[in-house]
């Protein structure tokens, strides 16, 4: 009998541990697939994840869409059907889908990205099979009012009131990815910008959903308690009755021209802290990039802008004393671009000018010379126990592949990370960083706590969401 | 990087320390949380040395975790040096021994040894993990952070460089301001009146001397409780206690802090702030973790706030009027003094509108308590989403840990889903009058609210 608190040993956590304990050198035993993986006949995909650990489940379900297919001019509708999806269906009554879930035990939510909209509960395994009928119900029966939609359209408002407008960190980052991407739809932020919000209509939502929402545009993960069988044999009985839409768009996106000028942008807020430096750099994604290259950048920014032990952190924090502290990281989840961004928090009395000049001079050295081999040494570690940690979460291992498999990334290549993580050598990091270290590639930024310019009614402006500040 | 000669030194000393071990206590304790087939079978382990812990085996990954807490927390930063308790909070992985801060976070690294801390205003807690394979050399540098921390003038000063920022940002955040300004208001005169993260003011005169002073005040075994689920056996788990803890004081030496409860008779307090929604925290006293209303009151908060979209505000304030994207409440049972609280952000024009909903339901819910289908309903959840909390090995040990916390014996885990279902009708509206006294609400706006001058109270 499995006690609760007892998880089945994972071959591919064990080969993790193995490589982990050894020189990291050696590529390690080939790891077991650890997820199970089949196709329902109308052409829905499911992934099987078992932690038998305690009787609970994590069901997600992923839509192959996000903010980036919305068409032009309607921003913010891909979120707002997530909202919608919770209103009725014929056999739902309005605002109880939630509620159903909680009578059952279960905690509900769901989450929208720019190339993904997911929807996921977590819940006792007996009554997994009631969530799969709910849950396929809505995919394709989901009924809206006019005024549901008005009234979600006004918490939707709020929404972004609350994470944007509120927050001048997140209003300059809006600038800085709409400045990053010039062709791209990922430079429209996913919650959609105000003056397009607030002309959402139920029209626009039943278009978007009838359009996305099918069984061949969908990937099932759950993970827990449960047999692939099992869940094979509920998905047929449930998602499996919805035939495919074969008018399902392929995600046909626009794409960035070349990079040819870097971009500047500045932004004053009377309500931003203290002064800080922004740099983001397009880059590749896992996706896009070239076989091992994405890894290679993983590590690189691993080393260069992440935490306490990093370059940027240690020249500009630690020996120089000149910022407050400092990150970055590098994105490489997307379906066409991955992203860089790297930030330092000046010090008191310091100049960004003295921030800017300190962090290039960081990224020339390791584009000129790369890192050293304890640096990467430890980046590999740091990243794979990272991921044996992780795996302790069932809800965060079902995350982890649906993000992967909603782009088109295959169960082999997330189980196969570590092993490709751990062949990354100096010359890797040192290509990736001369490479995409180029700042014709980059937009540079700086939030400043000063009044607005343009206008005397400082703070006032943040009501507008889309300034258009490109300068 | 760490010498060689440190090391050999560690391990001769950890052989020794198991041929002591064999003294280790252990009881153990089998929940039936999801049945009889899926028990969680906890240990109450003893070191040789006296120093107690809960612990869950699990052998079958290779890694343990490990929380622990020193009864303390912000509430014993000293007048004048509010903040002081975060700004350990954040010292504890600079440097310990002989290795300096970024020296110790490599090896922290090198050995993928995760740690940290965090201060609430009753206790300061901190987190482990490790690799069993590196589990010894771990424990060194935990052993070395609680018992020799370095407090380098320069690591303090980039520290206090860092807490500064996090200041001016959080002056600038009306989340935060709100939630201060509300304890500010409901305990003023009581040390859970000040601000855990300090003020410019206190921050700029922590010293190294101030940081050591709290540690050895606040960290002692009789103020310590520690949980640990992973790789690790009773016997193994008793000589790493003493190997990090031993060395220890016996006794804490806090400065006594005086039970207290909420400002009576309603407070309406607006801090103007340049954004275009305001964010309001509202709140009042609330019953014991001990008091046998706490679990009502507990039932209670679910349906009326607690519950997310279950919940009567988020009917109300969300879903039929489109006011909020967020909107909850929660009863928390300080050490202190026990709350029922919550928060509402919404556009300034219309917070006001916010507000009295929210007023009227929980006059409403005072006045008639709520319904049996509500109750069912909230049972059905609490109970059955209990082993939610338990199936993954870090939130094993912060559940473990709460309970420590609060005083509670492993039983509590068998015994919770019955008392939840004893909760009856009466009991919630015994409760909900004993409550929602909504004329002693404390609420604290910030933003720009517009509403007409709302009623206080």
């Amino acid at each position: 009998m499995h006690k609760l608190g007892c998880r089945r040993l994972s071959t591919l956590s064990m080969a993790l541990l193995m490589m982990l304990a050894s020189t990291l050198q050696t590529v390690p035993a080939q790891a077991q697939p650890r997820a199970s993986e089949f196709m329902l006949s109308n052409g829905m995909q499911v992934v099987v994840i078992p932690d038998h650990r305690a009787p609970v489940v994590t069901h997600m379900i992923w839509y192959k869409v996000g903010a980036a297919d919305e068409p032009k001019g309607v921003s913010g509708i891909a979120h707002f059907l997530e909202h919608l999806m919770f209103k009725s269906t014929e056999k739902i009554a309005i605002g109880e889908f939630s509620k159903i879930i909680s009578r059952l035990g279960g905690q509900d939510n769901a989450f929208t990205g720019q190339d993904a909209t997911s929807y996921h509960q977590r819940i006792a395994k007996d009554r997994l099979g009631t969530l799969m009928e709910m849950e396929a119900d809505r995919m394709v029966n989901l009924r809206l009012t006019e005024d549901e939609v008005l009234k979600e359209r006004n918490v939707i408002l709020e929404e972004r009131r609350s994470r944007i407008e509120n927050n001048p960190n997140a209003i300059f980052d809006e600038q800085m990815a709409a400045t990053l991407y010039r062709a791209h739809p990922y430079g429209i932020p996913v919650i959609g910008w105000g003056h397009e919000m607030k002309k959402l209509s139920r029209e626009d939502a039943m278009r978007f959903y009838q359009h996305f929402y099918a069984p061949n545009n969908a990937i099932l993960v759950v993970a827990g308690d449960v047999t692939p069988e099992e869940v094979k044999k509920l998905a047929e009985e449930t998602y499996g009755k919805i035939p495919a839409n074969p008018e399902v768009n392929h995600r046909e996106r626009p794409k960035e021209p070349p990079f040819i000028a870097a971009r500047r942008l500045e932004y004053k807020d009377p309500r931003a802290g203290n002064a800080s430096f922004h740099r983001y750099y397009v880059a590749p994604s896992y996706l896009t990039a070239e076989p091992g290259e994405a890894e290679a950048l993983d590590l690189l920014f691993k080393i260069v802008a992440d935490g306490a032990t990093s370059r940027i952190y240690k020249k500009l924090v630690v020996d120089e004393k000149i910022a407050a502290t400092s990150g970055g990281d590098f994105s490489g989840w997307g379906l066409d671009s991955g992203a860089i961004s790297i930030y330092a928090v000046a010090a008191d009395g310091v100049g960004l000018d003295t921030i800017e000049a300190k962090v290039d001079e960081v990224l020339d050295d390791v584009r000129a010379k790369g890192v050293t081999e304890a640096e990467l040494a430890r980046a590999k570690k740091t990243f794979l126990a990272d991921h044996i940690y992780d795996s302790d979460n069932q809800a965060r291992l079902a995350r982890r592949y649906g993000w992967a498999l909603v782009v088109g990334r295959k169960v082999d290549d997330i189980e196969d990370w570590p092993n490709a993580i751990s062949k990354v050598t100096l010359q890797d990091v040192r290509n990736v960083a001369a490479k995409y270290l180029d700042m014709r590639r980059s937009v540079t930024g700086r939030l400043l706590p000063e009044a607005a310019e343009g206008s005397s009614n400082g703070g006032k402006d943040a009501k507008q969401p889309a300034v258009h500040s490109r300068s | 990087m760490i010498s060689n000669s440190w090391f050999g030194a560690r391990s001769v000393h950890l052989r020794a320390l198991t041929a002591t071990s064999l003294a280790v206590l252990i009881v153990v304790f089998l929940t039936t949380l999801n049945g009889p087939a899926s028990a969680m079978k906890i240990q109450t382990v003893k070191s040789p040395g006296g120093i107690e812990a809960w612990l869950v085996e699990e052998h079958s990954v290779p890694m343990m975790a490990m929380r622990f807490a020193f009864e303390g927390g912000s509430s014993q930063d000293p007048v004048g040096k509010e903040g002081l308790a975060n700004f350990l909070s954040a010292m504890m992985d600079e440097g310990a021994g002989e290795l300096k801060a970024r020296d110790f976070q490599e090896r922290m690294e090198e050995i993928s040894m995760r740690m940290r801390y965090e201060d609430t205003k009753d206790a300061f807690y901190g987190n482990f993990e490790s690799l069993t394979a590196n589990r010894d050399e771990a424990a060194q540098l935990l052993k070395l952070a609680i018992n020799n921390p370095r407090f380098d003038v320069d690591a303090v000063e980039r520290i206090r460089q860092q807490l500064q920022a996090a200041l001016v940002y959080a002056a600038r955040n009306p989340e935060k301001v709100a939630l201060n300004e509300w304890y500010a208001v409901a305990f003023e005169g009581h040390p859970y009146a000040r601000p855990a993260i300090g003020t410019e003011g206190t921050v700029s005169k922590v010293t190294g001397d101030d940081l050591e002073s709290y540690r050895k005040r606040n960290f002692a075994k009789d103020t310590l409780k520690i949980v640990a689920v992973g790789d690790i056996n009773a016997e193994q788990l008793g000589a790493l206690l003493d190997e990090i803890f031993g060395d220890l004081p016996a006794t804490a030496d806090l400065a006594a802090v005086a039970k207290t409860s909420p400002v009576a008779g309603g407070r309406q307090k607006v801090v103007e702030m340049n954004v275009p929604q305001s964010v309001a925290v509202f709140g009042l006293g609330a019953m014991e973790r001990k008091d046998p209303d706490f679990i009502p009151a507990f039932v209670l908060n679910h349906i009326l706030g607690g519950g997310g979209f279950a919940s009567k505000l988020m009917q109300e304030v969300r879903e039929k009027r489109g006011l909020a994207y967020s909107v909850y409440t929660y009863v928390y049972p300080y050490h202190h003094a026990s709350i029922f609280s919550g928060s509402v952000a919404t556009r300034n024009e219309a917070i006001g509108e916010s507000l009295d909903v929210i007023r009227a339901e929980l006059k409403q819910m005072a006045e008639n308590g709520p319904t049996q289908t509500e109750l069912d309903n909230a049972k059905s959840y609490l109970i059955g989403s209990y082993p939610l909390r338990f199936d993954t090995n870090a939130k094993i040990a912060t559940q473990l840990l709460g309970l420590r916390m609060d005083d509670f014996g492993p039983e509590y885990i068998d015994n919770r889903n019955e008392m939840i279902a004893a909760v009856t009708l009466d009991d919630l509206k015994r409760v909900a009058k004993r409550l929602l006294e909504t004329d002693n609400l404390i609420v604290t706006i910030v933003g720009k609210p517009t509403f007409q001058e709302a009623q206080k109270g």
